[in-house]
C-alpha cells in the first residue's frame, strides 16, 4: 500500500472519530410550564398598536414603532449573508408573549416561582444572597423582564439599570434622546422589524465620572413556543464613567426554528468606557438541524466623544444561524473600538458573523480578533468592515482571523473588507487557518490527558486571546461551554 | 517490567516489525539502533499507543499486564512516557497548563488528590532548573517557537515531571548541538534508577557517549538482529550497519528493508 493511501484511510479515521467528538447536548432544552398571554401569530399595524398598549406606552413610543413598522413593510430581507435557510415566515411568529402574573418588579415574592426555577436550572439564582457578588442581573423571559437585581446598590450610584419598558416610563427624556441614536430604525430589515416590535429589553444610564460599583448582565431566556424575542438594549455611558455589561442567553429545545432579532446600542461619551460581553448559547438545532434559533442581531456601539473606548467579547457557540456584526463607529479623537470572538458551529449550525469598524475621528484605534471554530458540517464565516473616513488622520487597525476546522465536511471562510480614504492610516491583517492534528492529539493523550481533555485544551488554547477579554466568572462559564459544546469526545 | 515478545505489527497494512522480542528490567537502559526505515519509531509508537500500529501477531506485556488492552492515556498514567523525535506545538497553551493538567490527570487515575497550586509550582521550578530552563518558557505555550534544543530540552522537563516506570526516547539526540546534547544527557542520566527503565532509540553511536546502556540491540528488518553490550554501538559506529547484513540470513537485505 502506498502512502498516499495511507493518508487517505487516516483521513477517514479521524473524520469518523471526530464526528462522534461533536456530539452533544443541549443541558438548557427544557421548557417550563408557565401560563403565558400570547399574542397570535401575525404582524400587523395593529399589532404593533397592541404591543405599545400593553406597555402602555407614551405617544412618541407609538410613533417611533408605527414609523419603523411602516419603514420594514418597504424592506427586503438581506441575502448576501454566506447562510442558507429556509424563507422565515413573518406571519407565522407571535410578536408577545408574556407570563400570566405579571410580577411587580420590586418584590420576587409575586415572580411566578417555575421562572424563578428556571433561571436556577440555568445557574441564574435571582435572589440577592445566592448571587455571585458583584453582578447584577436583568432576567427576561420571553417578552418581559422578570427581575432586575440590585437596583438599590445601583441607584445609591446613580446608575439605572432597568428594563427598557420600565425606562420609557420613567426616563423618557433619555429614550427619546439616545434610541435609535446609534442604530436608525431603517438600518436593516432586522433592526427596523424589532423597532417595531420590541417588547422589552435593558437600559442602562452611568453618570458622568461614575464607575459601575459592579457588573451588569442581562440572561434571556425564549420560553413560548412560536415567538419570536426581540429585545432592545440601550447602554449610555456619560462622561468619563466605566460599566462592563454581561449577556448570556438560552432557549428550549424544539423542532421548529424560533426568531430572535436583538438590536443593542452602545453609547460612549468623552472618556468613557463600556465593554460588552456576551456568551450566547440558543438552542443550536440537532445534529440534523433540525430546529434552532436564527439568531439576527444588530449592535453597534459609537464611541461619541474624545478618548472613550467600546469594547465588545461574544463567545457564540449556539443558534442554528447566527448573523451578527457588533460595530463601533469611532467618531471622537483617539476614540478606541475592539472586537475579540469566538464562534463555534457544529452539526448543521452556520455563522456569519464579524464587525465593522468605522474611523472618523483623528487617532482613532481599532482592534479586531476573531477565532472561528468549525466542526461536523457547521459553516463559519468572518465578515469585517474597516472603514477609514477622510477625516480620519492616523487611524490604526490590526485584525487577526484564526479558523480551526475539525474533521473536513464544516466550512470556514473570511471575508474582511478593507476601505482607506485618509493615506495616514495604518492597517495590518494576519489570517490562519488551522487544523487539530493527530500529531497534537496524540502528544497530550501520550502526557496522560483523556482524548476530551486533549481536544479542549488545544480548542481552549487556540482562544484563548479572546477568552482573557471575558470577566472571570464569563471565561469560566465560556469554557464550560465550548466543553459542554465538544463534548461525546473520539470513540 | 517490558517484555515483547514475537511482535509483528502493521502500519496501513504495511508490515513493520516482523518478529520483535525484547525484554527490558527495572532499572536498565537499553539502546535500539537501526538504520532509517528500521522500525525504530514503530516500535517506540506501538508500546505508547499510537492510533494507525496494527498488532498484527505477538504481544507486549508491561508490569504483567496486556499493553493492547490499554489506551493511549491509560499507558500514560500507568507510568509510560515517550520523549518525542518531532515534539509537537500547542499554541496558546502554556508549558505549565499543559503539565498540571498531565499531573492532575494522572494522580485521579490512581485515585489521588490533585496537586495543589503551590505543590506544583515549587516542583517544576525546581525540575526547570534542573534541565537548565528558564522560568520564562514554563509560560510559554507548548514548544510554540522553542528551538529544536529547547524542544528535546522540553521532553526531558516533562519527563522529570511526570516520572514515568518507563521511559522511551525516540531520536532524542537528533537535531542536537554538543551542549544540548550534554543537557539533555545530564537530565537523563539523573534519572536513571533502579525501579525505572528506559529506552533509548537512535541511529547515531553519538548519544551513547553520554548515556551508557546496559544492552544494544540492533534493529534491521523489523527484528532485533543482533544484541551485546555498549561495544557492540562501537563496532557499528566503526563498521557501519553494512557489517551486519550477514545476520539476516537471506531474509532481505538491510537495503531492501529500508526502501
Amino acid at each position: 500500500m502506498n502512502m498516499s493511501k495511507a493518508v487517505e484511510i487516516e483521513t477517514d479515521e479521524k473524520n469518523r472519530d471526530l464526528k462522534e467528538l461533536v456530539k452533544r447536548e443541549y443541558k438548557e432544552g427544557f421548557v417550563t410550564d408557565v401560563e403565558s398571554d400570547t399574542f397570535e401569530p401575525g404582524l400587523n399595524e395593529d399589532v404593533v398598536r397592541r404591543i405599545s398598549a400593553k406597555k402602555n406606552e407614551p405617544e412618541f413610543m407609538l410613533d417611533y414603532r408605527l414609523k419603523a413598522f411602516r419603514r420594514w413593510q418597504k424592506m427586503k430581507e438581506p441575502d448576501w449573508a454566506h447562510i442558507d435557510y429556509p424563507k422565515i415566515d413573518f406571519q407565522a411568529i407571535a410578536y408577545y408573549s408574556a407570563p400570566k402574573e405579571v410580577p411587580k418588579l420590586d418584590s420576587l415574592d409575586q415572580v411566578d416561582p417555575k421562572i424563578l426555577e428556571t433561571y436556577e436550572r440555568l445557574g441564574i439564582p435571582l435572589y440577592e444572597q445566592k448571587m455571585l457578588a458583584n453582578v447584577a442581573v436583568d432576567a427576561v423571559f420571553d417578552s418581559v423582564s422578570v427581575r432586575t437585581t440590585f437596583r438599590k446598590t445601583l441607584s445609591e450610584a446613580g446608575v439605572i439599570f432597568m428594563p427598557i419598558s420600565e425606562a420609557v416610563q420613567e426616563h423618557p427624556e433619555l429614550i427619546k434622546k439616545y434610541l435609535s441614536s446609534v442604530v436608525p430604525v431603517q438600518d436593516n430589515y432586522y433592526a427596523a422589524l424589532n423597532s417595531a416590535v420590541f417588547s422589552d429589553g435593558s437600559f442602562v444610564y452611568i453618570p458622568p465620572g461614575v464607575r459601575c460599583p459592579m457588573e451588569l448582565s442581562t440572561y434571556f431566556r425564549i420560553n413560548e413556543m412560536n415567538t419570536g424575542q426581540f429585545e432592545r438594549t440601550l447602554i449610555v455611558a456619560d462622561e468619563g464613567s466605566y460599566v462592563s455589561y454581561l449577556e448570556g442567553c438560552t432557549a428550549p429545545q424544539r423542532d421548529e426554528n424560533q426568531l430572535h432579532a436583538a438590536v443593542v446600542e452602545l453609547v460612549a461619551h468623552k472618556d468613557a468606557q463600556i465593554k460588552y460581553s456576551t456568551v450566547q448559547n440558543w438552542y443550536p438545532g440537532d445534529e440534523n438541524g433540525k430546529g434552532g434559533i436564527y439568531n439576527f442581531v444588530t449592535k453597534r456601539g459609537i464611541c461619541k466623544g474624545d478618548n472613550s473606548k467600546i469594547s465588545w467579547t461574544q463567545v457564540e457557540t449556539g443558534s442554528a444561524i447566527t448573523w451578527k456584526y457588533p460595530s463601533v463607529v469611532l467618531q471622537g479623537d483617539n476614540s478606541v473600538g475592539e472586537f475579540y470572538s469566538v464562534a463555534l458551529t457544529h452539526n448543521k449550525q452556520q455563522a456569519d458573523t464579524g464587525t465593522k469598524m468605522i474611523h472618523m475621528g483623528k487617532n482613532t484605534s481599532s482592534t479586531i480578533i476573531s477565532k472561528g471554530i468549525s466542526a461536523g458540517h457547521g459553516q463559519n464565516t468572518y465578515r469585517g468592515l474597516v472603514k477609514i473616513l477622510k477625516g480620519a488622520d492616523n487611524a490604526r487597525n490590526f485584525s487577526q482571523c484564526d479558523s480551526l476546522l475539525m474533521g473536513d465536511r464544516c466550512g470556514a471562510h473570511t471575508f474582511p473588507y478593507i476601505e482607506v480614504q485618509n493615506p495616514s492610516a495604518n492597517l495590518e491583517h494576519e489570517a490562519t487557518t488551522s487544523k487539530i492534528s493527530e500529531d497534537q492529539l496524540f502528544y497530550l493523550k501520550q502526557r496522560g490527558l483523556s482524548e476530551e481533555a486533549a481536544v479542549s485544551m488545544i480548542v481552549n488554547g487556540f482562544c484563548k486571546e479572546v477568552f482573557r477579554e471575558l470577566p472571570m466568572e464569563f471565561a469560566v462559564e465560556a469554557q464550560k461551554l465550548l466543553d459542554i459544546s465538544l463534548e461525546g469526545a473520539v470513540g | 517490567m517490558l517484555k515483547v515478545t514475537n511482535l509483528h505489527v502493521s502500519v496501513f497494512g504495511t508490515p513493520i516489525l516482523k518478529g520483535l522480542d525484547l525484554e527490558v528490567n527495572a532499572g536498565e537502559v537499553h539502546a535500539i539502533m537501526g538504520p532509517n526505515g528500521s522500525g525504530k519509531s514503530t516500535l517506540s509508537n506501538v508500546i505508547a499507543g499510537r492510533d494507525g500500529y496494527e498488532i498484527t501477531a505477538g504481544s507486549i506485556e508491561y508490569m504483567g499486564k496486556d499493553l493492547s488492552e490499554l489506551e493511549a492515556e491509560e499507558r500514560a498514567c500507568e507510568g509510560i512516557f515517550l520523549a518525542f523525535q518531532y515534539p509537537v506545538e500547542i499554541p496558546g497553551v502554556s508549558n505549565m497548563a499543559m503539565l498540571k493538567a498531565a499531573i492532575n490527570s494522572k494522580r485521579k487515575y490512581h485515585g489521588e488528590t490533585e496537586m495543589t497550586a503551590g505543590d506544583f509550582l515549587k516542583l517544576i521550578r525546581q525540575k526547570a532548573d534542573f534541565v537548565e530552563m528558564k522560568q520564562e518558557f514554563l509560560k510559554r505555550s507548548v514548544n510554540e517557537g522553542f528551538s529544536g534544543g529547547e524542544k528535546k530540552r522540553n521532553e526531558i522537563l516533562q519527563m522529570a515531571m511526570l516520572e514515568p516506570k518507563l521511559a522511551l526516547l525516540d531520536e532524542t539526540d537528533s537535531g542536537l548541538d554538543i551542549d544540548a546534547l550534554k543537557v539533555v544527557s545530564k537530565g537523563v542520566n539523573a534519572l536513571r534508577s533502579p525501579d525505572r527503565a528506559m529506552i533509548l532509540v537512535t541511529h547515531y553511536q553519538r548519544l551513547l557517549d553520554y548515556i551508557v546502556p546496559d544492552q544494544v540491540h540492533v534493529l534491521a528488518g523489523g527484528r532485533i538482529v543482533k544484541s551485546g553490550d555498549k561495544s557492540l554501538a562501537l563496532k557499528l559506529e566503526e563498521k557501519g550497519y553494512g557489517w551486519l547484513d550477514e545476520s539476516l540470513n537471506g531474509d532481505a537485505t538491510l537495503e531492501q528493508v529500508a526502501s
